[in-house]
């Protein structure tokens, strides 16, 4: 099968047979929000965040295979209302104090928030768990407050850096992101993987130490542009 | 003994368990399940052994090891009880029979006691629930419960008794059928015409085994067979879809999790019907070119086990299964028996491949279907017991005879598991079209306020709706009928059910692992009394959002005992609502909020807590 063409939000989309929705999407300069999926990583599917109508179904459009003829919806305010609840989800389950973390204006979660139009609290409760930082390792720091388990690090280490040093461990609400040891001191992971770089963790839960604030606020990711508007400027193009 | 001595961990057995299992990564369940058995519990050290054995990370191993409630990073008595809490037991007595426990064993739910010989639990729905209040203690089940029997066996095991000396005296001496059957009754009030009448042996097979598969698969196609796991797929679709998939290896898998809530069928059949199965997997092995099949049964059916493999090792010493099934050369076909380890989302078909595989038991992504990639990435049919038992039926008596009973659209017979506030819990065998009513009557169930048809991701319907049909249209359901009466707590239930979803949710994805947490603590608020109308609104609209992101079909439909409540019971929740007064928050509890504070400050609230003076 050759390529073939589908539409999201009534713009034509030509995709190559095997792609997802949202890399059909990217090429074209259509972004789909999203937040566990990362370009060069796997597909996980765990965020929801990506959720679109495709044919009149609600798929992840970073697992969903785009297909001819496919009539995708993506920025509806039906969409958009189910994505800022799982937006507001994200947040509410772990710790998030944005004018104290190091991620603030870096960070995918906050920018995905204002993006979508969140400006006030939601009607959700805070489960205001209790979770431990990890700052055993001599260059890097994890403070699982404000993990999101997208796995993305999970991923990155496993198929990029080829150590496997995160993985999930437990169940439903107790899932979380664990080291491959008792903490991060007793892995081998180093300051210079790819699982660590900025780019992998979404949030301010990966921290390399002695790098703070290393770009100040008002010089950071999503303080001039929009969460996606890297992809965005492509059609414009 | 002391206490080290009692919990340590052996790392040359835990080797050896390995070099059982081939070291395999994919047996990694039956690994762990092993070590548990021997030693109670996984230890940090015992992951460590396991993963080098084993070539996996040791944070792979304790992915397993920690999303399978029956496996356990702290150590467990070497007698471990575990209570089924479900709605229904608590409603027949459990409460009493807790206490009876933790008094005569001196420990407290969730403990084990210090001398390593005893742990007390509670798990969901063991299947056991027209017989509740129900217990698993290691192996062995145990039935209808009371304050004078949980007496009389914690001296017994106190006074050295395994607990398989509870069931009977010479239990070694009895047949793995005997001893099934002094655990668990059967209490089958209906036999329907397909599965629990009269059943010839092998007939089905034997006739199987004279047609191309592609006869076979027309057959299943014509007899209107939709699966009874829940979804009700067409079995005959599902089966051609994977007779058509080019692949080296193919597989069959029987899915024995049975986990919903109020669901039994599937633990008769295995007990009654255990070769009629087995039947069913060979004439689907034979149809869709499989010659690898597994039976996925549930943890909690662990005192079926021996049962099982009885009838494998007999059928494989008479040549139903292995090399020439029936002397029809280059028909080979065999099974293994997968054993699960307590999680309810297992008995997702993705899940489920996914525990066969040795991973925790999260579903896949969908596309691609297990028909072109399953287990370890080849085609697998994965259908429901009670599936393959009618396949094998079909197969003997026709296409024609399954398809004239029933309805239009839901054909043949279909197991219905009755519990709760009924005469006559039990299963009844039943051709599908009958009305919620009509089974009441049968149950002794009349006086019902509430039914609750296919468990808690089914529906909870009203007194003025009983006349619904029990059809894939109307009222679908895997089996279950759960009965409560009109003294019953339609908000207790509900919460029940709603927590239940919480402990089951494999935490994948966003909508079902918080989400659900959300309605839980919403409902719980009603049932305080604390809730305001603004939050019928809010519990629509959040089950709305869960149902619509969710990625398997335990989030799509793990709202439903709330909304299905909400339509049919709008009462029970208007009742506890309360207007807003003057701005303030129902919700909100001053002593509460402060409680941290007072604990971190250490001294009272000289304002707030009203008996400071004292
Ligand atoms: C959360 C969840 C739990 C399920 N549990 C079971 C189960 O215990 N037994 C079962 O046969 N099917 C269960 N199913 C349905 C299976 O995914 C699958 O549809 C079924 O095994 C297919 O067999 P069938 O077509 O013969 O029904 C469950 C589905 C979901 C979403
Ligand atoms: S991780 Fe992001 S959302 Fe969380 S506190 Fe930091 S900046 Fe805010
Ligand atoms: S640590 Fe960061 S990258 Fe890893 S799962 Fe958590 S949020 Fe995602
Ligand atoms: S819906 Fe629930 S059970 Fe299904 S993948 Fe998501 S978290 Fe897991
Ligand atoms: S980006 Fe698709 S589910 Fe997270
Ligand atoms: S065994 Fe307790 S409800 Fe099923």
């Amino acid at each position: 099968m050759s390529g073939f063409s589908f539409q999201i939000d009534g713009v034509e989309v030509t995709a190559k047979p095997g792609q997802t929705i949202m890399e059909a999407a990217d090429e074209v300069g259509i972004y789909i929000p999203r937040l566990c999926d990362h370009e060069g990583l796997r597909h996980q599917g765990g965020c929801r965040v990506c959720t679109v109508k495709a044919g009149g179904r609600s798929v992840a459009a970073c697992t969903q295979p785009a297909a001819p003829d496919l009539v995708v919806e993506n920025e509806t305010p039906h969409i958009n209302k189910l994505r800022r609840d799982l937006v507001g989800m994200l947040f509410n389950e772990g710790n998030h104090l944005c004018p104290i973390c190091e991620a603030s204006g870096n960070c995918e979660l906050q920018a995905m928030a204002y993006r979508l139009g969140m400006t006030e609290p939601t009607k959700f409760p805070y489960l205001e768990p209790c979770r431990p930082v990890d700052a055993s390792h001599p260059d890097i720091a994890l403070d699982n407050n404000r993990c999101i388990s997208c796995g993305r690090c999970v991923r990155a280490s496993q198929d990029v850096d080829g150590k496997g040093i995160f993985g999930y461990v437990g169940r439903g609400i107790h899932r979380h992101i664990a080291a491959n040891g008792p903490d991060l001191r007793h892995t081998d992971a180093e300051v210079t993987d790819f699982a660590i770089s900025a780019e992998v963790c979404p949030v301010g839960c990966i921290i390399r130490k002695r790098e703070g604030f290393a770009r100040p606020i008002g010089e950071r990711d999503y303080d001039d542009h929009l969460i996606g508007y890297d992809i965005e400027k492509k059609r414009d193009e | 003994m002391t206490q080290a001595s009692t919990f340590e961990t052996d790392q040359d057995q835990v080797a050896l368990i390995c070099e059982r299992h081939q070291k395999d990564p994919h047996r990694m369940l039956d690994i762990l399940r092993d070590v548990q058995d021997q030693f109670r519990w996984i230890s940090r050290e015992t992951m460590a052994t396991v993963a080098g054995k084993t070539g996996l990370t040791q944070v792979a191993v304790e992915g397993v090891a920690s999303f399978y409630a029956f496996l356990s990073l702290t150590p467990r008595g070497r007698v471990t009880i575990r209570l089924c809490d479900d709605i229904v037991d608590r409603f027949a007595g459990l409460p009493a029979v807790v206490e009876a426990f933790e008094n005569a064993l001196g420990i407290a739910v969730g403990q084990t006691s210090a001398d390593g010989a005893f742990s007390l639990e509670y798990t969901p729905c063991i299947g056991l629930c027209d017989q509740a209040p129900a217990a698993m203690i290691n192996d062995v089940v145990l039935t209808g419960l009371t304050p004078e029997k949980v007496r009389e066996m914690v001296a017994a095991l106190k006074g050295g008794k395994r607990p398989e000396d509870l069931i009977s005296h010479r239990f070694d001496a009895l047949s793995p059928y005997e001893r099934a059957k002094r655990m668990v009754k059967n209490n089958v009030r209906h036999a329907g015409a397909v599965l629990l009448g009269p059943v010839p042996e092998d007939a089905g097979l034997m006739k199987a085994l004279a047609q191309t598969p592609a006869a076979i698969i027309d057959q299943i196609a014509a007899s209107g067979l939709r699966g009874c796991g829940g979804a009700g797929f067409t079995t005959g679709m599902k089966w051609r879809f994977a007779e058509q998939a080019e692949a080296d290896r193919k597989f069959i898998i029987c899915n024995a999790d049975e986990g919903e809530p109020g669901t039994f069928k599937d633990r008769v059949l295995l007990t009654e019907r255990p070769h009629l199965l087995i039947e069913g997997m060979t004439i689907a092995a034979r149809a869709v070119g499989a010659r690898e099949g597994i039976l996925y049964l549930r943890g909690e059916y662990v005192y079926l086990r021996p049962l099982i493999e009885e009838v494998l090792a007999e059928r494989r010493a008479k040549g139903l299964l292995g090399k020439a099934i029936m002397g029809v050369e280059g028909f080979d076909f065999d099974i293994r028996l997968q054993m699960g380890a307590g999680a309810y989302i297992c008995g997702e078909e993705g899940a489920l491949i996914s525990s066969c595989e040795g991973l925790p038991g999260e579903p896949k992504t969908r596309p691609p279907f297990p028909v072109t990639c399953g287990y370890l990435g080849f085609p697998t049919v994965v259908n429901n017991v009670e599936t393959f038992c009618h396949a094998a039926r079909i197969l003997d008596c026709g296409a024609q005879w399954f398809f004239d009973m029933g309805t239009e659209g839901s054909h043949g017979t279909k197991l219905f598991s009755v519990s709760g506030d009924c005469i006559n819990p039990g299963i009844y065998e039943l051709p599908y079209g009958l009305s919620v009513r009509a089974l009441l009557e049968m149950a002794g169930g009349e006086d019902a306020a509430a039914v609750l048809v296919g468990g808690p991701s089914g529906t909870m319907i009203a007194r003025d709706t009983f006349d619904r049909k029990l059809t894939f249209d109307d009222l679908a359901t895997g089996g279950a009928i759960v009965v409560f009466s009109p003294e019953r707590n339609i908000l207790e239930i509900v919460e029940y059910y709603m927590s239940f979803f919480v402990h089951e949710s494999c935490g994948y994805c966003t909508p079902c692992r918080v989400g659900n947490v959300f309605l839980q603590k919403a409902v719980a608020k009603f049932r305080q009394g604390l809730a305001n109308p603004a939050d019928i609104a809010y519990l629509k609209d959040l089950s709305a959002t869960i149902i619509e992101t969710s990625r398997c079909g335990l989030g799509m439909t793990s709202p439903n005992p709330i909304l299905s409540t909400l339509e049919n019971f709008p009462l029970v929740y208007s009742a506890m609502v309360k207007p807003p007064k003057d701005r303030i928050r129902a919700t909100f509890d001053i002593q509460s909020a402060i409680s941290d504070a007072r604990v971190l400050a250490k001294r009272r609230s000289s304002i707030y807590d009203k008996d400071f003076t004292k």
